[in-house]
Order: C-alpha cells, then structure tokens, then sequence
C-alpha cells in the first residue's frame, strides 16, 4: 500500500475516533447516568443476535445510497437525488408488490427491477439536463426530491391508501412478494444480498471495466477526458443511470424487506447519508459495505442509548456532521501527512544514492 | 374554481406572497454573496434550521423577541463561520461541508428540541416571542395598497432591505467589488492584493447574517414555535432562486418572488381542495423547468459563440 493511501485510512479512522469520542462527550453532558450510557452505547449492538442483526438491517439501505453516492463522486458529479429515488422507487415498486401476481422467487425480484427502473428515470432528469446542458446537477437533483415526494404522497394517497387503517400506509404487499428473512431470530432479509451484489457489481464496473475508466478520469479531470478523446457526456448518463438503479434498488429493498406496506409518510434521509457513507469508503464500493455496517453500529447503539438510557437518538446527526467534516478536510493531518510522504521520498533518494 | 380564481385576486393573496417570500429573498441573497465570492453556500438551508430555533429558544428564555433575533443572527455567523474555517482553512470541499452543515442541523436541532421541550416535533409547549408586525402610517390607510403592503412583520421589510444591501454591496462597494474578484479568478484578485480567504470569509459570514435574518423570520413571525424541519427545502429553493436570478440581487430577487407566487398559490389551492399533494409540488416544477429554460439558452448561446 502507498504512503498516501496508507495515510488517507489513518485519517478515516481518526475521524471514525473522534465521532466516537464526541459520542461520549455528548453522553456525558447530557446524561443523568453517562458511564452506563456509554457501555449501552458501544458494547449492547454486540450484546445480542438481534442487536447484531439491527445492525446488518439498519446498513442494507446505507449500502445501497452509498454505492450510488460513491459513483457519483468517483465521476466529479454532485448530485444530491438519492432521496427523491428512494421515496419514489418505493412507491412504484410497491404498486407491482400490490397488485402483480406472480410465483415466490420471481415476485420480489420484478419488483426490485421496477424500482430500479423508477431509479433509472428519476435519476436521468438531472442527469440528462446535466450531461446536454450543463445545468447545475445539484440543484436540479434536489427539485426532482420535492416533485418525486409529492408525486409519491399523491400516488400513495389516491391510489394505494388502505383506509381501514387509521395511519397513512398502503395495502399490504402480496406475501409471495416479500423479501424473506435469512437469519431466524433476526429481522435480516434477502436485501442484504442484493446490496452486497450491487456493491461487487459497482466495483467491477468501476475499476475492471473500460467505462469504469472513463467515468473515474471524468470525475478527475474533464477536460483531460474529453481531450483524449473520451465521450464524457455518455460517462455522464452512464453514472446517472447506475446511480438511479443502486438507489432505486435500495427504496424498494427497504419497503419488502422491512416492511409489509409502503411506510414512508416523509423523505426517508438515505439520501444524504449516502455522501457521508460514500466519503467514509473514500468512494470505493466495497468500502461502502464496511462504512455502511459502521454507521450502523453507531446508529443502532444510538438507539439504544435513547431507548435504556436518556439520550436522544439525535446525536447521531451530530457524530456524522464530524465525521463528513474531518474526512473531507484536505489539511486536516496535513502537517502529519506531509511529513509522512517525504519519509518515503528520503528512502527513495537514500536507496538511489546507494546504486551510484 | 371561480372561488379559487377570486381567491387569487384577492389582497389577502398578494399579502401572502410577501409573507411566504420572506424567507427567501434573506437565503437568495445569502446565496447570490457567497456565490459570487467563489464559495457557495449550500448551508443555506440548516443555518436557517438552527437560527429559527436558537431565535425560538433564546427569546423564550429572556422572553424577549429582541433578545432571539439576536441570539439567531449569532447563530448562523457562528456556523457559517465554522463552514469558513472547514473550507478555506482545512480545504473541506465547500458543498460536503455544507451537506454537513444541513445534517447537523436536521438533527441537532431536534436533539436540542427534545432536551428543552420534551418533544420531538414543535415547541409550542414553549411559550417563545414572535417579532412584531408593523403598520405604515399613512400608507395602511390607502385601499387595497395599503393592506398589501402595510402590516407584515418587521423582518419582511428588512428582508426588501436585503436585496437594497446586497444590490448595493456587489455594485458599489470596494468589498464587493473584491467578492466579484475572487469569484471571477482568484490568482489575478490574489496578484494585486486581495486576500481570497479573507474576502470568502467575509461572504460567507454575510451569508449566515441574511440566513440568521430567515431562520428568525421563520420561528418568530411566519409561526410562533420552531418545528423540526420547519424550513421545508426553502435554503434549496433559494439556491434555485439565485441560480435561476444568475447570481444577480435584483434577479435572484425576481425569481424568489416567482417562487413565493408559486408557494402561494399552492397554498392556496390546498384550500380549495385541489390535490395538495401535486399542487405542493408547483414551486418545485417551476424551478425545475426555470433552471431547464435557463441552461438551455446558455447552452445554444455558448455554442453561437
């Protein structure tokens, strides 16, 4: 492994450090009884099956909105869609999970690759008016939220509401379109599955691929892309449609495998999690799948934290907000790295004077 | 629909779109100084979160409406400063910082909201201050004009100054004039002496003030409580604003107000049972297609060129 490599995991996990340490921190300040806060916080994920299993549950959404995040960034593109997808994928999956019939392996899998389709046209508006016109990806992006969210409360509350519930959900989905458990005891589904081949198939797309190629050099430098002769604006719709698929996945994974109905009455907030979680991994897909579960484990001990003890699950905005800020921060460490770099540099120039 | 077309020319209508664009023209213009200097702030959104409830809580504590402007103005320069210090000291990308930003404030501001209120959602159990409303003499006795234009909220009147100031500061002023330097090419701004940091730095505190002015006008005059996410996509709406007013006051200005006619008459159009759901989405669909129409033209006109 390279120095700089070497060095950008060191500053992952002081950063995965301090989120912890202000973890702590904020328990201390705000409980009444902060040493048991703080073993409920690190050491109960690991106390139970279950909890482990909330853990695995809690990081299949993450997995999937870090991928699409991750593609994003690797091709330079800051588009914040994710969240509008995830709603909007749910939505439209859930119309085929209500009212298709079809046999038990094959049910949920059309139901995904409707998502997944829905993610597809969701994600192309930006993308589209992105790689013609140029127009900003991130504002457009985030209008697309809105209007997916609205469409899909409209959808949900014309169309697929069951009023013999007091609560805004849909019909039940059909039980054949189900994602099923596969841990008993736990309420890990099939979901985890898809994730971790949506992640395989992301890294090969991205690093064996010739396009995989084009888009990083896209992300790195257009101008040098384009000037060797690369067609950035295809990279460009490319990444938009993967990116609208993986998220499009992970709206309708959530809704089978967790649920038996459409829940979301609100934006779900995968969305932006899906920057932090795909700038923990440093934007490579497989790093999702660890940055995903991690966030997790500090998601899940939160909840626990506000369930046995008096802290607000909340903190947790607070730990990703340092997290994003301390990975992003170039010149954080920077003296350190610095120093860290020219070591190897002395060692080359010590071995090349030793040949003369 | 003849209700809905009355309700539309009605003076209680157009009072509302000044209401319902306050907020935005204090973001627009946040975003049109940090957006010329080089460094936009797409923060806009979660200082606004944070001043509406530092603005709630702090006039709740002092019982003073005073008191809460203040503390919420505070608010966002504090935290549009730490955006500063992230992005030009330790070179954190300015937009993950500032989706850092909206997360903290997303969560922060109900962590802060349960330990103070007991509650997740509102703090209405909390009796906080609302500024006042302000009548002009003369004016507010003029049919029609006057109660269209008398009688709204302090902070709408600044918030018309806002656009006076920025306006102002970008076309006469050797600060903004070092703004539009830096944004335009900072080697050449640096070259002859400006400071870029010092000058972003400067944009971006201006930026938390107009956000400190929104996020007050929020919790302490459009309602009387905070509620969690109570600023509903406004701070992305005014990045739409100002990127559709092409980082011009007066423009971004124009299309704000765009915005808040759409805002208005889907709220108007909620009351009239059209479905609320779709008509929500109106101001949204403008910006959309607006931003469309606007690259579209750049696009040909560049390839004129």
């Amino acid at each position: 492994m390279s120095r700089e490599k070497t060095f950008q995991v060191l500053r992952t996990a002081v950063a995965m450090l301090a989120a912890i340490l202000v973890a702590f921190l904020i328990i201390i300040l705000v409980s009444d009884k902060p040493v048991e806060s703080i073993l409920i916080f690190l050491m109960q994920p690991f106390s139970s099956g279950r909890y482990l299993g909330n853990i695995v549950e809690t990081a299949i959404p993450l997995i999937f909105s870090g991928l699409s995040m991750a593609i994003l960034f690797q091709a330079g593109l800051f588009n914040l869609g994710g969240e509008g997808v995830f709603f909007m994928a749910g939505i439209v999956g859930s119309i085929a999970a209500i009212w298709l019939k079809l046999p038990v392996f094959i049910f949920p899998l059309v139901c995904i690759a409707v998502g997944a389709g829905t993610g597809i046209l969701v994600m192309l508006v930006p993308g589209a008016l992105r790689a013609k016109f140029n127009a900003n990806e991130m504002v457009t992006s985030l209008m697309m939220n809105n209007i997916c969210f609205g469409v899909g409360c409209y959808i949900l509350n014309n169309m697929m509401r069951d009023t013999t519930v007091s609560s805004l959900v849909s019909y039940k989905y059909r039980l054949a379109s189900l994602l099923p458990t596969i841990i008993s005891g736990t309420r890990v589904h099939a979901g985890i599955l898809v994730a971790l081949f949506c992640a395989a198939l992301v890294y090969i797309f991205l690093y064996k691929t010739k396009w995989g190629l084009q888009v990083r050099a896209a992300g790195a430098n257009a101008k040098f892309a384009k000037y060797s002769g690369m067609d950035v604006m295809k990279a460009i719709l490319l990444v938009h449609v993967i990116a609208g698929a993986v998220a499009g996945c992970g709206g309708i994974v959530e809704c089978l495998g967790l649920h038996k109905r459409f829940e979301w009455t609100a934006l779900p907030g995968y969305g932006f999690d899906g920057a932090m979680i795909a700038m923990l991994a440093n934007n490579n897909p497989l790093g999702v799948v660890g940055a995903a579960v991690f966030v997790a484990y500090l998601r899940v001990g939160a909840d626990l934290v506000n369930r046995f003890a008096d802290v607000p699950t909340e903190m947790i905005a607070i730990l990703q907000t340092l997290i994003i800020l301390l990975i992003s921060a170039e010149k954080f460490l920077h003296k350190y790295k610095q120093r860290w770099m020219e070591k190897d540099i002395q060692i080359e120039e010590v071995q090349h004077e030793g040949v003369h | 629909m003849k209700g809905f077309i009355n309700l539309i020319f009605s003076t209680d209508f157009v009072y509302s779109i000044f209401r319902v664009m306050t907020p935005l023209l204090f973001a627009s213009m946040g975003a049109v100084i940090s957006d010329v200097a080089g460094a936009p702030n797409i923060a806009l959104e979660g200082l606004m979160l944070m001043a509406a409830f530092s603005g709630m809580y702090f006039g709740y504590l002092a019982q003073s409406a005073a008191v809460g402007l203040l503390m919420a103005l505070l608010t966002a320069v504090l935290f549009a400063g730490v955006l500063a210090f992230f992005t030009l000291y330790y070179k954190t990308n300015i937009i993950l910082g500032g989706i850092a930003l909206n997360s903290l404030a997303s969560g922060g501001t109900v962590f802060l909201l349960y330990l103070v209120a007991n509650d997740k959602g509102t703090s209405v159990s909390l009796a906080s201050k609302t500024l006042p409303n302000i009548n002009i003499p003369v004016i507010e006795n003029i049919p029609v004009l006057g109660s269209i234009i008398s009688g709204h909220n302090v902070l709408t009147y600044v918030s018309v100054l806002a656009v006076a100031f920025t306006y102002y500061l970008l076309k006469s002023t050797s600060l903004g004039a070092h703004i539009k330097a830096v944004g335009e090419k900072k080697e050449a701004a640096e070259s002859v002496g400006i400071s870029t940091v010092r000058t972003q730095a400067i944009a971006l505190l201006l930026s938390g003030v107009m956000c400190g002015f929104g996020g007050a006008f929020m919790s302490m005059g459009y309602v009387s409580w905070f509620s969690r996410d109570m600023l509903s996509s406004r701070g992305w709406i005014a990045l739409a604003a100002e990127a559709m007013g092409r980082q011009t006051a007066l423009g971004s200005a124009a299309a704000s107000m765009l915005f808040g006619v759409a805002d208005a008459v889907s709220n108007a159009a909620a009351t009239q049972g059209l479905p609320s759901d779709l008509v929500k989405t109106i101001p949204y669909v403008a910006t959309l297609v607006g931003l469309t129409v606007f690259s579209v033209r750049l696009y040909r006109r560049q390839k004129e060129v």
